[in-house]
């Protein structure tokens, strides 16, 4: 590591990140407490009132997406080995196909706040609400974990704090400013977090793409070229035989390691349709046709922004060099704020500081209200304390359970996120899409297009699911036994594939099968003709809170 | 049935009223139709994402072809996912907007005026 990358990275800039930064946090709380004087009842709460349009949805979607993950990770993987990188992110978009055709629409049509509410409408509820609460819980702990982890090496690299201590602070500060966040302003605040995030987010990246391709005359192809023979003249070996160009870089060529990149593809494309904290999205517009609209929007910008991580990544190669990349705090991660720097010096690299900072600040809160509303409302409301004899509890009850929860989730993930500091980032992010793929989709298919699907098969693919992804991963060398494990000095391995959806995901939808035929539950034919009616006309869905 | 389920203001359509309007000709039709579109459109771009992944992991002197400058097979192929999921969007919201909506909005109007 040279002194001078260091210096061109890190001094100098750390009180300007701080404080662009620091702006983005003040407008934000100003816009979110503006926001949020209509917060009282649980409609409003939990899903803003469903009162935004398909495009202001939209663009909160593609807010919520677009994490830190996507932004430095794709960035700094297309930067260091080229074509691998850019896969990920076609399965990234690919994925909200399955959203759009499949899923969004069905199920605003039938839900009310969580994803609990369709997959329960015509099983049975406790059993499959707390089923369905338990893997949204689980998914939104993975990613949360990813998000907060990230938020310690970011840390390192752009304010320049190096010691743990310093790190677990800022940490801290991201979880109690999320809290906060939610707290005041609901769905309603956290929305229009994303949707200011979204758009300095895709602008930035937008602005640097055209920076970056105008120091080629405009010509992708030539900046290819620079990437490539700037990767070629590397210091390493290792790193100088790679062509960026096509694929196989870091997935490599060996058979397992193909299947696991098989395997990884699988749960991305089938993760998006899955997450709890994207369909919750669904529920902020009046109706099913405005969750198309947002659905477009978000296909649309989110492509956008990985042609523009495309551009940046081989920009990022080109200008600065991968040797200058992995000898920066934070490796390749650092790629597109060293571009960043390299282009617009330290006012540059502030923004696209405080765009990352503010980029996982708005996916956490996100992330924290999908888990707090599924709490309350689902495991709350309709499991601990429902049943005979019980008051039902009201939804302002619900409100006042998912506000409290928000508070011990956010203390939750300072804890995790301080402990899991310097973990791989992609990883958590590849467990929280498996977890979804696995867990969530195949229940969510069958609900809403086999009207034979039964309370058996729900219970088994959810938590057959849910339990094979996490088993898989646990013996994976994702957690023992390699270099790059999670305890690397620990071998218990025995499964070979990092990414274990290439098994968990058939085998949850297989024992969505296996448990509906193997009971003789057939379900209300009152009750499936209900449903089915209105998930596809829309019948009696919920409708925007008047104001 | 648990309280929480169902909303107050559509407890005047019946069960048996669901039942009808499920098997009458205009539901069949719009059902029909959304399957025969949804389901080979899913098919489609799911076996185009795996055939790419699949040359992604094993073909990779194929996709390192160089078509035009550094531009090579695996580049305008991956390029090519963005095109076709651009695409399939904005076909299917034609579609949806054509076919879907108006059959789905007529047998609402039903239900609810008729519920009211």
């Amino acid at each position: 590591m040279t002194v001078n990358v260091l210096a061109a990275a890190t001094v100098g800039n750390p009180a300007a990140n701080i404080g662009i930064f620091a702006l983005f946090v003040a407008i934000t709380l100003y816009i979110v407490i503006r926001a949020s004087k209509k917060n009282t009842t649980a409609a409003e709460f939990f899903t803003a009132g469903r009162a935004f349009t398909g495009p202001q949805n939209g663009i909160a979607i593609s807010g919520d997406y677009l994490s830190a993950a996507s932004f430095l990770g794709i960035a700094g993987a297309i930067a260091v080995y080229g074509y691998d990188g850019f896969l990920y992110s076609i399965g990234f978009l690919v994925a909200w196909l399955v959203a759009l055709l499949l899923v969004a629409e069905l199920l605003r049509n039938a839900g009310k706040f969580t994803m609990a509410d369709v997959l329960s409408f015509r099983l049975r509820q406790r059993p499959v609400r707390l089923a369905a609460a338990t893997t949204t819980l689980a998914v939104c702990l993975f990613y949360l974990l990813a998000q907060m982890a990230g938020a310690g090496g970011l840390v390192a690299l752009l304010l320049n704090v190096k010691s743990d201590l310093g790190q677990a602070f800022v940490i801290a500060v991201v979880g109690l400013l999320m809290i906060l966040y939610v707290l005041i302003g609901g769905m309603k605040g956290t929305t229009w977090v994303q949707i200011i995030k979204a758009v300095l987010l895709i602008g930035g990246a937008a602005l640097m793409t055209v920076w970056v391709l105008a120091k080629f005359g405009l010509n992708f192809s030539e900046m290819l070229g620079g990437a490539q023979s700037a990767v070629s003249g590397s210091s390493s070996k290792a790193v100088a035989a790679r062509d960026v160009l096509a694929p196989g870089a870091q997935y490599g060529t060996s058979l397992t390691s193909q299947i696991n990149f098989i395997s990884l593809a699988l749960a991305l494309v089938l993760g998006t349709a899955g997450l709890p904290h994207v369909l919750m999205r669904f529920y902020t517009v009046p109706t099913a046709k405005e969750a198309r609209r947002s659905v477009v929007w978000a296909i649309w910008l989110i492509g956008a922004f990985y042609l523009f991580t495309l551009a940046l990544g081989y920009g990022a190669a080109a200008l600065v060099g991968p040797d200058a990349i992995l000898a920066a705090p934070g490796a390749q991660n650092s790629a597109a704020p060293l571009l960043a720097f390299k282009l617009g010096g330290v006012v540059l690299l502030g923004v696209i500081s405080a765009v990352a900072f503010a980029t996982i600040l708005a996916v956490v809160a996100g992330l924290t209200i999908t888990a707090a509303t599924s709490f309350a409302h689902d495991i709350y409301a309709s499991v601990i304390r429902s049943g005979h004899g019980k008051a039902p509890v009201t939804e302002a009850e619900q409100v006042r359970v998912s506000r409290i929860t928000v508070v011990v989730i956010g203390i939750i993930a300072i804890g995790l996120g301080i402990l899991a500091n310097g973990q791989n980032i992609a990883f958590l992010v590849a467990l929280a899409f498996a977890v979804a793929a696995a867990a969530n989709l195949p229940t969510i298919l069958y609900s809403l297009y086999w009207s034979r699907f039964n309370t058996r098969g729900a219970l088994w693919s959810m938590y057959g699911g849910l339990i094979s992804t996490i088993v898989l991963i646990i013996f994976s060398p994702a957690v023992s036994g390699a270099k790059t494990a999670m305890l690397p000095s620990v071998d218990f391995a025995w499964f070979p594939l990092a990414n274990p959806g290439i098994v968990s995901i058939p085998l949850a939808f297989i024992l969505g099968i296996v448990g509906t035929l193997t009971s003789p539950d057939r379900g209300d034919a009152e009750l499936n003709a209900e449903f089915e009616v209105r998930t596809l006309t829309g019948v009696g869905a919920e409708k925007a809170v008047g104001h | 049935m648990p309280e929480t389920q169902h909303p107050p203001h559509e407890t005047a359509v019946s069960g048996e009223k669901y039942l009808a309007v499920q098997a009458s000709p205009e539901f069949q039709e719009l059902r029909n139709r959304l399957r025969r579109f949804v389901f080979p459109m899913s098919a489609l771009f799911l076996v185009w994402y795996f055939a790419y992944v699949l040359l992604g992991a094993f073909a990779h002197d194929f996709m390192a072809i160089k078509v035009w400058g550094n531009i090579n097979v695996g580049l305008l192929i991956g390029l090519g996912q963005f095109v076709s999921t651009f695409a399939i969007t904005a076909i299917y919201v034609r579609f949806a907007n054509r076919e879907l909506d108006p059959r789905a909005e007529a047998i609402r109007a039903e239900l609810e005026g008729g519920a009211a």
